[in-house]
């Protein structure tokens, strides 16, 4: 009983913290000065119509990129401490042939589905995080219609490493021919709200969408055994 | 208007936060962690922020929830090859 | 929205109550991702003025004056990583569960006496 009294008055102590922040902030009424610089300056600057794919990739690329090192490690650990060790599981059941139909038929349009969202992150909403997502689910569909499946392991270990570099490949292109590590502006910024514009963002994208994606496939791979 | 459908939602994600809580069934648990992610998307919208909902939505609502429920498998199978 | 952050802040202290009361170390992972949840909450609202739209341009919307249209894109990029790694870092520690699982037969953290003196 004790432990549930010290947990309710830490409960409360953390409430009071955040009631004090929330009394003490005034409501925004404005942006400030980072963020309308960000929205006034990145559609000419960056050229993307998008601002968030701008911040996430052109103005804070760095971050990103840490990101998908984290992801990559988290990946790299699930897939270490899931090494198939036990086989004597039992078999699972097979889905039925309607799951299994429509999945066939859905798995190619999920994924075309899943390119198109990273290849127009510069101008509606989503990008490479969102696509490579969709692309994973497509591929749990597969997974949930035909369990006994194996996907190939070695491909997909091939496109995630070779986007990782090509990644930073491009970021150390824009350290050489424009202005920074990971700036875009390497390519022409083109015509703005058109497919092949915004410098190279939509690159730059796909390769995030695509060690995303293959990353996410390797984790649900790992976790579903057999 | 926004308010209303606000309030409602956030009435059903408290309940299915602490259904996720103290439901017998770890599964019932597992859903109700989907349903809260997927009520969640739904807000992310509602405060104009619709790259995060698109995310929230796909992760959230399906790809945890099928993480957990691959991992309860797991254990699962252990434990049938165990007692039988 | 002043509810969205209380909403958001809820979500967390139900999360820790979760993460500090429960037994079932799946019951603990779930309590983690409720904290994921509310912290995203609370983070995208920050970002949010009311009556503004979401910062994506259109044809026909003038450069130069947008900060007064458009809500904070930087807390929308930053949630919208943490959440991709936050599944990532879920099924990392579910990955742990299972292997605790097959070495201890049990969830309940209360039998695993390693660490207890």
């Amino acid at each position: 009983m004790a432990k549930y009294f010290v947990i309710i008055i830490l409960l409360i102590l953390l409430f009071l913290i955040f009631w004090n922040l929330q009394k003490n902030t005034a409501p925004r009424n404005r942006l400030d000065l980072l963020s309308s610089r960000y929205i006034d300056q990145g559609p000419r600057e960056v050229g993307s119509a998008n601002l968030v794919t701008a911040v996430v990739v052109a103005y804070r690329g760095f971050d990103t990129l840490g990101e998908v090192i984290v992801l990559f490690l988290a990946a790299t650990g699930v897939g270490f401490l899931m090494q198939k060790r036990q086989k004597a599981y039992p078999k699972s059941n097979p889905a039925s042939e309607i799951l299994r139909t429509g999945s066939d038929v859905l798995l190619p349009v999920i994924i075309l589905t899943g390119t198109y969202i990273f290849l127009h992150g510069h101008l509606t909403p989503g990008g490479g995080f969102q696509g490579g997502v969709v692309i994973a689910s497509g591929f749990l569909l597969q997974f949930l219609a035909r369990p006994e499946s194996r996907i190939k392991v070695r491909k997909l270990h091939f496109i995630e490493s070779i986007s990782g570099f090509f990644y930073v490949l491009s970021g150390l292109a824009g350290l050489i021919l424009a202005g920074g590590f990971l700036d875009s502006r390497f390519l022409p910024l083109g015509k703005w709200g058109e497919l092949i514009s915004a410098g190279a963002i939509p690159l730059i994208y796909s390769f995030i969408g695509l060690k995303v994606g293959s990353e996410l496939v390797g984790i649900l791979n790992n976790l579903k055994g057999d | 208007m926004i308010m209303v459908s606000f309030y409602i939602l956030g009435i059903i994600i408290l309940l299915a936060a602490i259904l996720a809580i103290y439901a017998r069934n770890i599964v019932t648990a597992i859903i109700s962690t989907g349903v809260i992610s997927l009520l969640v998307s739904i807000l992310f919208l509602l405060l104009a922020a619709p790259d995060v909902a698109m995310t929230e939505a796909a992760i959230g609502s399906g790809l945890t929830t099928m993480v957990f429920l691959y991992a309860y498998n797991r254990i699962r199978r252990i434990r049938e090859r165990n007692d039988g | 929205m002043r509810e969205m952050a209380f909403l958001g802040f809820a979500l967390v202290l139900l999360g820790f109550w979760a993460m500090l009361t429960r037994k079932n170390i799946l019951r603990i992972i779930i309590g983690f991702t409720i904290i994921d949840s509310g912290i995203h909450l609370i983070i995208v609202n920050l970002g949010y003025l009311p009556g503004r739209t979401a910062p994506i341009l259109e044809k026909g919307m003038r450069v130069g004056d947008l900060s007064k249209h458009f809500v904070d894109p930087i807390p929308s990029a930053l949630v919208l990583t943490a959440i991709v790694i936050g599944l990532a870092v879920t099924a990392l520690m579910l990955v742990y569960a299972v292997r605790i699982y097959e070495r201890k037969r049990t969830l309940n953290i209360d039998k695993y006496r390693e660490l207890k003196w």
